[in-house]
């Protein structure tokens, strides 16, 4: 049997959903963030709630989320999404409301907003993209730079005594009561993928039925910023962030 | 024993070259053009070796951008 014979509607198992648009990603190659947003299209097309998801977009390099997902989007100022999601879900109880953040937008200048929307227990989902970079800007340092990682503005390495820790911000959230889902991914192999996609599943679920702030992070790959071919970084990735950053459930109170 | 084939369709404009479906796929079936380019310059995926595919959807799973369609056979 040949491909041409093969390649027929009916025996069709995996295509682009529809809800991701057809229009050329900005994404450099190999970026993380296209993987997640086509989970993220995918989830919606299955759940079939594209008419009643709202998704707040960050300042970084998701900020053209909404030219890729035909989804209702909002864009947030940097870090704020937290907060406007907050507002988002309470007037429109119905909503699927969830943030899409990297970690310069949600654990740096946005860490306040979002320590108090998962404190108050706002019923949305947070999808947060931890590369350990400012990808965007140029490869500054973020608060999730391991020690000793060279970015453009620790050329010789994150040093603690002056840069301090790398901030873990899913485990601080762990701690807070307005919290039911907390738990770390990535997206680097088909199986990785897979329980990713069940894991922002469960947060979108999580947000539809009302059960508290859940955070889905995304330990992620930044090439260009690490200077990286993209399976290169995903190796490193595996090597290095997943040392400081070990992937799993952090918390689960729906799961009796 | 029944025998599943399988196919790959790629988006050779939309594809960026990033490797990742080449290193995902467990039968060897993908590797990047190695001279060509489509018209944004990427070194394009394509199925060099299209028998060996078994239709498990690895490539498509880990595609940033999309590009992969996946079709797949069960010959009795």
């Amino acid at each position: 049997m040949t491909a041409e014979e093969i390649i027929k509607p009916e025996n069709k198992v995996y295509a682009k959903p529809d809800l991701l648009n057809d229009n050329h990603m900005h994404y450099c190659p190999g970026c993380s963030h296209g993987v997640v947003h086509r989970l993220i299209a995918e989830i919606v097309e299955e759940m079939g709630i594209a008419d009643k998801t709202i998704g707040i977009a960050p300042v970084g390099c998701a900020v053209f989320a909404y030219k890729y997902v035909d989804i209702d989007w909002i864009e947030a100022a940097h870090g704020r999404a937290p907060a406007i999601a907050t507002a988002v879900k309470r007037l429109n109880p119905s909503r699927m409301v969830f943030t899409y953040q990297g970690d310069g937008d949600l654990a740096a200048i946005g860490t306040c907003e979002t320590i108090h929307a998962a404190n108050r227990g706002e019923n949305i989902a947070i999808i947060f993209i931890n590369n350990g970079i400012y990808g965007m800007t140029g490869g500054q340092m973020a608060p999730t730079t391991l020690e000793g990682m060279k970015t453009s503005t620790t050329p010789y390495g994150r040093r603690i005594d002056l840069n301090g820790y790398p901030l873990k911000i899913s485990d601080l959230l762990v701690q807070l009561d307005g919290t039911c889902y907390v738990t770390r991914q990535a997206v680097h192999t088909p199986a990785a993928v897979r329980k990713t996609k069940a894991a922002i599943k469960q947060a979108f679920l999580n947000s539809m039925e009302g059960r508290g702030t859940s955070l889905v992070e995304i330990v992620s790959t930044c090439n260009s910023g690490w200077k990286m071919s993209p399976v290169e970084s995903n190796k490193w990735m595996e090597e290095n962030m997943f040392a400081k950053y070990p992937l799993g459930d952090l918390k689960n109170t729906v799961k009796k | 024993m029944a025998k599943v084939k399988g196919a790959v369709k790629i988006n050779q404009e939309r594809c960026k070259g990033c490797d990742l479906c080449v290193v995902a796929c467990p039968v060897d079936v993908l590797m990047l053009q190695p001279k060509e380019v489509n018209d944004r310059g990427y070194h394009y995926a394509f199925a060099h070796n299209h028998e060996a595919c078994i239709g498990c959807a690895s490539c498509a799973t880990v595609c940033p951008d999309g590009c992969i369609e996946v079709y797949r056979v069960t010959i009795k």
